[in-house]
């Protein structure tokens, strides 16, 4: 497999990761990921690493603290209260 | 996943300064709008000032609400916009959302190339990891960072990401391949040599 070839993936690579392309590019990634073990390599490691960042968002809450403080600001206080924390 | 269900707010009665509409506005966008923040800036006292300002702002600004994109892109485009205000105070020297100074961040090419694919989650997901991860996306260009974050993090389409920016879907695509091409570096990097340290373990 030529480098040109990953080159020329490269960019298209992001939105195949989301199923977002056409099916003949599709086609042309697997069939040079195939034979290239470094696009194996990238593509995995891309969808890794986006995964990651999801599963890193999900576990971000916002502090009560700063919940409150939010309100008190906004002169809602009276419906902190009312509120599961 | 970061989407907010669509909750179903009377404007009407944000309009007419209804307070316990507004603190339903508030309990169903807070974690959205501290999420995107902190993301944004990368330091939680920060996070909290763009968190206030921009409740303040949705309040203060109802009445311009058109109705033309949804509730949660406007709400979107104001916090994204007081974040983006507050980076270019603090750092002027960052390049604009806007301007196209595409060539200083072209695709970034792959230059690591190790599987770390199959380490433990409690090495993908530590404390350790997570604060790289973090650190990792502040290093990205603003323009490339506001994409990700809207679109990887906050889980926003295509088009809403380019609804709250105001700039082309296309746009949107590139700057979010070449975010993740450059975190994908930096994440190799960094879990390629715990790959390393696992291995000379053994
Ligand atoms: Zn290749």
């Amino acid at each position: 497999m030529s480098h040109e070839q990953c080159r020329y993936l490269l960019g298209s690579l992001s939105e195949y990761i989301d199923g977002k392309l056409d099916e003949s590019i599709c086609q042309e990634i697997e069939q040079h990921m195939a034979g290239c073990e470094n696009c194996r390599v990238v593509i995995d490691t891309l969808r890794k690493t986006v995964s990651l960042y999801h599963e890193e968002a999900l576990h971000t809450q916002t502090p009560e603290d700063v919940r409150q403080r939010l309100y008190k600001r906004l002169k809602l206080e009276d419906f902190l209260l009312s509120k599961k924390p | 996943m970061g989407k907010a269900e669509e909750i179903t707010l009377s404007i009407q009665a944000l309009r007419s300064g209804d307070r316990a509409e507004y603190a339903r506005l508030v309990d169903a966008y807070y974690q959205l709008v501290y999420r995107l923040a902190l993301k944004m800036l990368g330091n939680p006292q920060d996070a909290e000032d763009i968190l206030q300002e921009t409740f303040i702002k949705v309040f203060r600004n109802i009445d311009k609400f058109d109705g033309r994109s949804s509730l949660s892109t406007w709400i979107y485009r104001i916090a994204t916009n007081e974040a983006l205000m507050f980076l270019r105070k603090k750092h002027p020297e960052l390049v604009s959302i806007d301007q196209p100074t595409e060539t200083e961040e072209g695709e970034q090419e792959p230059l690591q190339i190790v599987d770390w694919c199959c380490l433990p989650e409690s090495e993908l997901m530590s404390a350790e990891a997570k604060a790289h991860l973090d650190e990792a996306v502040m290093r990205l260009p603003l323009r490339l960072r506001a994409v990700f974050v809207l679109r990887d993090i906050q889980g926003l389409s295509t088009r809403e990401s380019s609804e709250v920016l105001d700039i082309s879907e296309m746009a949107v695509k590139t700057r979010l391949s070449r975010a993740r091409l450059r975190l994908r570096e930096e994440l190799s990097d960094y879990f390629g040599d715990r790959l390393g340290e696992r291995k000379s373990l053994l």
